[in-house]
């Protein structure tokens, strides 16, 4: 996916709540991100810490949590695990299943001083 | 700069405009674009605001009320609204933010925040001028080359006399596409988004505010060709178009699926060229169902006409219905006045 506008996307919300918040700096970088976002951690920890150089986040510790994916299945009627986007169902096989959970890329709480 | 697609920021370019210039909005973002000043924004930003984190140039100490000292270097003039109301002791040039060791007070900040809300509420902004217009906005989104601007400059010549159509063109250089499309009498503007990989919605808005497209008229933003990130980006349209052309393999949906999932149409074109090709037709249209199932797919040839008549139906059925919504707002809105008038009458009666 496109994990550089993202850790952009994330300095915009830091920026934005510096002024609401009054910190200076901030420390630790909470994110949640859900296994069907489509944006992969590895490759988000790598952006992040090159947009943030030489702003209030650098050198800031950036700490992904994790959601787990889930879909509804209109063959089986019910809410099934997914483990990736386009996955099938893992109980029937079908390619019927609507993503329902863990699209989420959020920025969740902030360490700041 | 971006290392999975190799977009970065800054350089957006929206032709036409006049100077050079960085503006800062009401909400802090800073803004670097080029325009000229007799043109209203039609989103709230204020030009004369000059200081916005992170602080630049000069280092100096603060000591806070409460005893913490920091450095860090900031720009003097604007003021700060960020609440030091300690003293300022200028020592010339240090690490910007050094923090006295032991002295600092760390604090947790709840968030909740997505992270493209952002593009999200530029997003809305548009979406909200193309309803209150009728303007009816596609947004085409393919790999380079797939016949996008063809098919726009064959769009344009057949609803020619039936429907306004203006075009807003991302490339990451040139203005060529634009002047196709304003070869054909339309109105366009380029974008040139320099490094980045895909138009986003505050870009859009700028473009648009420029282009004025008339009421009830077609919109088509033209996005950079990239079938990676425009899939995430909102920019205030009505639906996203894939084009995949049958030169591109029947793979495609299932290599790039986000693209195909976030688009309500596909328009697989090139189809004349299908005789000379190995492209199983029916087993592409499977896995872009398979990606999504709700996808609407339409074959067709921007060369040769083929198809052209699906796809011309989709929009004006589309334009219609925009343009119906947008007089039941005028009628509720004229009835509201009107009762709003009677009670007026009625108190001084
Ligand atoms: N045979 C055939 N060629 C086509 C068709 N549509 C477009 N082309 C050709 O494909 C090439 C690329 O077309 P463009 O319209 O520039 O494609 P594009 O998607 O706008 O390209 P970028 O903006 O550079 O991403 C041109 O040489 C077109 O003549 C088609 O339906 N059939
Ligand atoms: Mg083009
Ligand atoms: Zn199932
Ligand atoms: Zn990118
Ligand atoms: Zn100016
Ligand atoms: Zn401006
Ligand atoms: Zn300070
Ligand atoms: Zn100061
Ligand atoms: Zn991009
Ligand atoms: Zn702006």
């Amino acid at each position: 996916m496109h994990e550089m506008s993202l850790a952009e996307g994330v300095l915009q919300v830091i920026e934005d709540y510096a002024r609401k918040e009054g910190y200076r700096r901030v420390k630790t970088v909470t994110l949640e991100i859900g296994r069907l976002s489509g944006a992969e951690p590895e490759a988000m920890r790598f952006c992040f810490d090159a947009v943030v150089r030489g702003t209030l986040a650098d050198g800031a510790a950036l700490e992904i949590v994790e959601t787990g994916g889930s879909g509804w299945c209109l063959a089986c009627g019910k809410t099934v695990p997914l483990e990736a986007r386009y996955d099938p169902c893992p109980d029937c096989g079908g390619y019927q299943v609507q993503a329902t959970g863990g699209m989420e890329m959020r920025v969740k709480e902030l360490e700041v001083e | 700069m971006c290392t999975v697609c190799g977009c970065g920021q800054g350089e957006t370019k929206i032709e036409g405009e006049s100077h050079e210039h960085t503006h800062v909005h009401e909400d802090g973002t800073v803004y670097s674009h080029s325009h000229g000043h007799e043109e209203e924004h039609h989103h709230p930003h204020d030009h004369d605001e000059a200081h916005a984190h992170p602080h630049e140039s000069q280092e100096h100490l603060h000591v806070h009320d409460d005893g913490t000292v920091h450095s860090h270097g900031h720009v003097h003039e604007g003021g700060h609204h960020h609440g030091h109301e300690g003293l300022d002791i200028h020592f010339g040039h240090g690490p910007a933010h050094a923090h006295a060791p032991g002295m600092s007070q760390a604090r947790m900040v709840q968030i909740e925040q997505d992270i493209l809300s952002k593009n999200d509420a530029y997003a809305g902004e548009n979406r909200r001028l193309f309803q209150e217009h009728g303007i009816f906005a596609v947004n085409l989104v393919s790999s380079p080359g797939s016949g996008k601007t063809t098919l726009l400059v064959r769009t344009i010549s057949a609803l020619k006399g039936r429907h306004p159509v203006a075009v807003v063109e991302g490339d990451q250089q040139t203005s060529n596409d634009a002047d196709r499309i304003r070869a054909t009498g339309a109105a366009a503007i380029q974008v040139n988004t320099g490094k980045g990989c895909h138009l986003d919605a505050h870009m859009v808005g700028h473009a648009v505010e420029r282009l004025k497209p008339a009421d009830n008229s077609l919109l088509m933003i033209e996005n950079v060709g990239n079938l990676v990130c425009p899939a995430a980006f909102d920019l205030g349209e009505a639906h996203k178009v894939a084009i995949l052309s049958t030169t591109e393999g029947e793979d495609k949906p299932l290599k790039y699926p986000d693209m195909f999932a976030a688009a309500d149409v596909m328009l697989l074109n090139k189809v004349d060229l299908l005789p000379h090709l190995q492209f199983n037709v029916p087993l592409c249209i499977e896995y872009a169902r398979r990606v999504n199932p709700n996808l609407r797919v339409i074959l067709i040839s921007a060369l040769s006409g083929e198809g052209m008549d699906e796809w011309l139906g989709w929009l004006e059925d589309n334009l219609k219905a925009a343009a119906a919504r947008r007089e039941e707002t005028v009628a509720q809105l004229r009835q509201r006045v009107a009762a709003l008038e009677a009670e007026v009458a009625r108190l001084k009666g």
